[in-house]
C-alpha cells in the first residue's frame, strides 16, 4: 500500500507548559513495495513521525492515510519493529511472535503454522522456547522482526531497529532484512540516524531537519538491487552518502549544542 | 637507579560478603541449646520458660490426642478464606485502580482514608454486623490482606512498561487484551510481594481475633493456656504459629517461582 503523509505537525507541551514544536509541517508519500528511509539528526522527531504513522501518537494537525487495493482477510495495515525490541519478557519467542496473530483472531493451527514459517525465515528455528532475556540483542530483534512480519502487514514500520546492536551484528541484520524484503516486497518505512544504513538499504532517503522536523530533501539511491556489502565502496554510494552528510552536518552540529539535542523528541 | 615495583592487590576484599553457611545453621541451633541449658539448670522456672525438649514432647502429645489438630484446622480454615477473599479482591481493585483513571479517582481517596485504620479495631463492628461466628473473623483477616494487596497491585500496574503497552496496541490489542497480556503479567512480581506481606498481616489478625472472640484456634489455645498457667502448651501454640509463618512464606516463594517462570529460567 501507499503511505501518504499530509501536512502533519506535532507540538508537545513541556513540563513548564510551553509548546515545543517537534514536527514542523511534513508531507511525503511512500509508494507500494518501496523501501524508504527516514533520516535525521537526534531529536528531529523522526520517531515521533513514525509513531504518528503507526497510530500510536496523535498528530497535532494534518493526516496520514494508506491507499491501495482492498486487502483480503484481516491483515492489518501496519506493523512496527521497535528500537528497544519491546518483547514481552513473560512470553517465549514463539508466544511473542504469536501475539499479533492472537489479536487478529486467527485459529490456533493457523497461528502455529504461520509462527513457524516466520521463525524459520528470521533464523529463529530452535529458539522457540527461549525467553527474551536468554537471547542476544541481535536474536531479540529477529523476534521483533518475525513478530511484525507474521501479521503480514501492508506496510512495515521500523524505528531504528538496529541502533541498539553492536556494529557487526548490525551489518549482518541489515543484510538479513534486505534478503527478507527481496522476498516479501512489503512497503517499508525505516527510521534511522545512520547515513550508511539508509543509503545501503533504501530506494529513497527522506532527510529531515533538526527540530522542528521538516523535510530537507528526498534523495533517490541509484544503486542496483539486490544490494551487496561490496557496494559500500561504489562511487555512487560514497557520493550519495556525502551529499546527505552535506545536508545534515550543520543540522547535527546545531542539534549537538541544543541542551536536549542528544535525545529523541518523544515528549 | 632504584626500581619501585607496585604489586596490585584486590582492594575490594573487605566488600565481599561470604555465605557463612555453617554460622547460619549454628545460630538457630545455638539459641535452642542455650534455652535448654538455662531451663535444665533451673536458673529459670519452667512455669515462666519451659524447656525446648518439654515443648516438643508436649507438642507431640497434643498432636497425638488430636487437640492440636482441632485448633490448627480451625485456624487454617479461617486463614484460607480470609486470605483468599482479601487477595482476590485486592488484586481486582488494584488492577482496576491502576488501569482506569475513573476507578483511580473514585477509589484512591477512599483507600487513603481507610488504610491507616488498624484492622483489629474493626472487629467489634464486624461482630456486630456479621455475628460472633466465623464470618467476622474471616472478614477481619480479609480486610488485613486486602489493603497491602490492592496497594501493591496498583503500584505494579503503574510500573508496567509503557513501551510494552504500546507494542501490544500496535499489534491490535484492545483494552482487555492489554490488561490480560501486559498489565497483569507486569504486576505479578509486585502481587507476590503483596501476598508475602499479606500473609504476615493475616496471621497477626487471625491470632488477635481468636484471642478476642473464639472457642477454638491457635490464638484461643495460646490465650487459654496462659490463663491456666499451662506455659508449655502456650509455647506449643507459639511454635506452631512460627512454623505456619515460615511455611506460608516458603509456599508463596515456591508458587512465585512457578508463576513467574520467565524470571527464573
Amino acid at each position: 500500500m501507499r503511505i501518504i503523509v499530509e501536512r502533519v505537525t506535532k507540538t508537545f507541551h513541556d513540563r513548564g507548559g510551553r509548546d515545543v514544536v517537534a514536527l514542523g509541517q511534513v508531507d511525503f508519500a511512500v509508494q507500494p513495495q518501496e523501501f524508504v528511509a527516514l533520516l535525521g539528526p537526534s531529536g528531529c522527531g523522526k520517531s515521533t513521525l513514525l509513531n504518528i504513522i503507526a497510530g500510536l501518537l496523535p498528530a497535532s494537525a494534518g493526516r496520514v492515510y494508506f491507499e491501495g487495493e482492498p486487502r483480503p482477510g484481516r491483515a492489518p495495515v501496519t506493523a512496527t519493529v521497535f528500537q528497544e525490541f519491546a518483547l514481552f519478557p513473560w512470553r517465549t519467542v514463539r508466544a511473542n511472535v504469536e501475539l499479533g496473530l492472537e489479536e487478529l483472531g486467527l485459529p490456533s493451527p493457523e497461528r502455529s503454522e504461520r509462527t513457524r514459517r516466520y521463525l524459520d525465515m528470521t533464523g529463529l528455528a530452535g529458539f522457540e522456547s527461549r525467553y527474551p532475556h536468554q537471547l542476544s540483542g541481535g536474536m531479540r530483534q529477529r523476534v521483533g522482526i518475525a513478530r511484525a512480519l507474521a501479521v503480514e502487514p501492508a506496510v512495515l514500520l521500523l524505528d531504528e531497529p538496529f541502533s541498539a546492536l553492536d556494529a557487526q551484528t548490525r551489518t549482518l541484520m541489515m543484510d538479513e532484512l534486505l534478503g527478507i524484503w527481496e522476498r516479501t516486497r512489503q512497503t517499508i518505512l525505516y527510521v534511522t540516524h545512520n547515513i550508511q544504513e539508509a543509503v545501503f538499504m533504501a530506494d529513497r532517503v527522506i532527510v529531515l531537519s533538526r527540530r522542528p522536523g521538516e523535510v530537507l530533501d528526498v534523495v533517490p539511491i541509484k544503486l542496483s538491487r539486490p544490494r551487496r556489502e561490496g557496494q559500500q565502496g561504489d562511487p555512487v554510494f560514497v557520493q550519495t552518502a556525502d551529499r546527505i552528510w552535506g545536508l545534515i552536518k550543520s543540522q547535527a552540529q546545531a542539534a549537538l549544542l541544543d541542551h536536549d539535542g542528544g535525545r529523541e523528541g518523544e515528549g | 637507579m632504584a626500581v619501585e615495583r607496585v604489586v596490585v592487590a584486590d582492594r575490594t576484599a573487605f566488600l565481599r560478603r561470604p555465605d557463612h553457611r555453617v554460622v547460619r545453621a549454628l545460630a538457630l541451633l545455638g539459641l535452642v541449646l542455650l534455652w535448654e541449658l538455662v531451663t535444665r539448670t533451673g536458673w529459670v522456672s519452667p512455669l515462666f520458660l519451659p524447656s525446648p525438649s518439654g515443648v516438643l514432647a508436649e507438642g507431640l502429645d497434643m498432636a497425638r490426642s488430636g487437640q492440636l489438630l482441632v485448633h490448627l484446622l480451625k485456624s487454617l480454615q479461617r486463614l484460607a478464606w480470609g486470605f483468599g477473599v482479601g487477595a482476590l479482591a485486592g488484586v481486582g481493585v488494584g488492577v482496576a485502580v491502576g488501569f482506569f483513571a475513573m476507578a483511580e479517582a473514585v477509589v484512591q481517596p477512599i483507600i487513603a482514608a481507610t488504610f491507616p485504620i488498624p484492622k483489629i479495631a474493626l472487629l467489634p463492628l464486624l461482630i456486630l454486623w456479621l455475628g460472633i461466628g466465623e464470618a467476622s473473623k474471616v472478614a477481619v483477616v480479609a480486610l488485613g490482606v486486602f489493603f497491602p494487596m490492592a496497594i501493591n497491585t496498583y503500584a505494579g500496574v503503574r510500573q508496567a512498561d509503557p513501551l510494552l503497552i504500546r507494542a501490544a496496541v500496535s499489534f491490535g490489542a484492545g483494552r482487555w487484551s492489554v490488561i490480560r497480556k501486559v498489565v497483569v503479567p507486569s504486576a505479578l512480581p509486585m502481587v507476590f510481594a503483596g501476598l508475602k506481606l499479606g500473609a504476615g498481616t493475616a496471621l497477626l489478625l487471625l491470632v488477635a481475633a481468636e484471642q478476642i472472640a473464639a472457642d477454638a484456634g491457635i490464638g484461643f489455645l495460646i490465650l487459654q493456656s496462659g490463663n491456666l498457667m499451662e506455659t508449655t502448651q502456650l509455647m506449643v501454640g507459639i511454635v506452631v504459629l512460627s512454623l505456619l509463618g515460615v511455611a506460608s512464606y516458603w509456599a508463596l516463594g515456591a508458587l512465585e517461582r512457578v508463576v513467574i517462570r520467565w524470571r527464573h529460567t
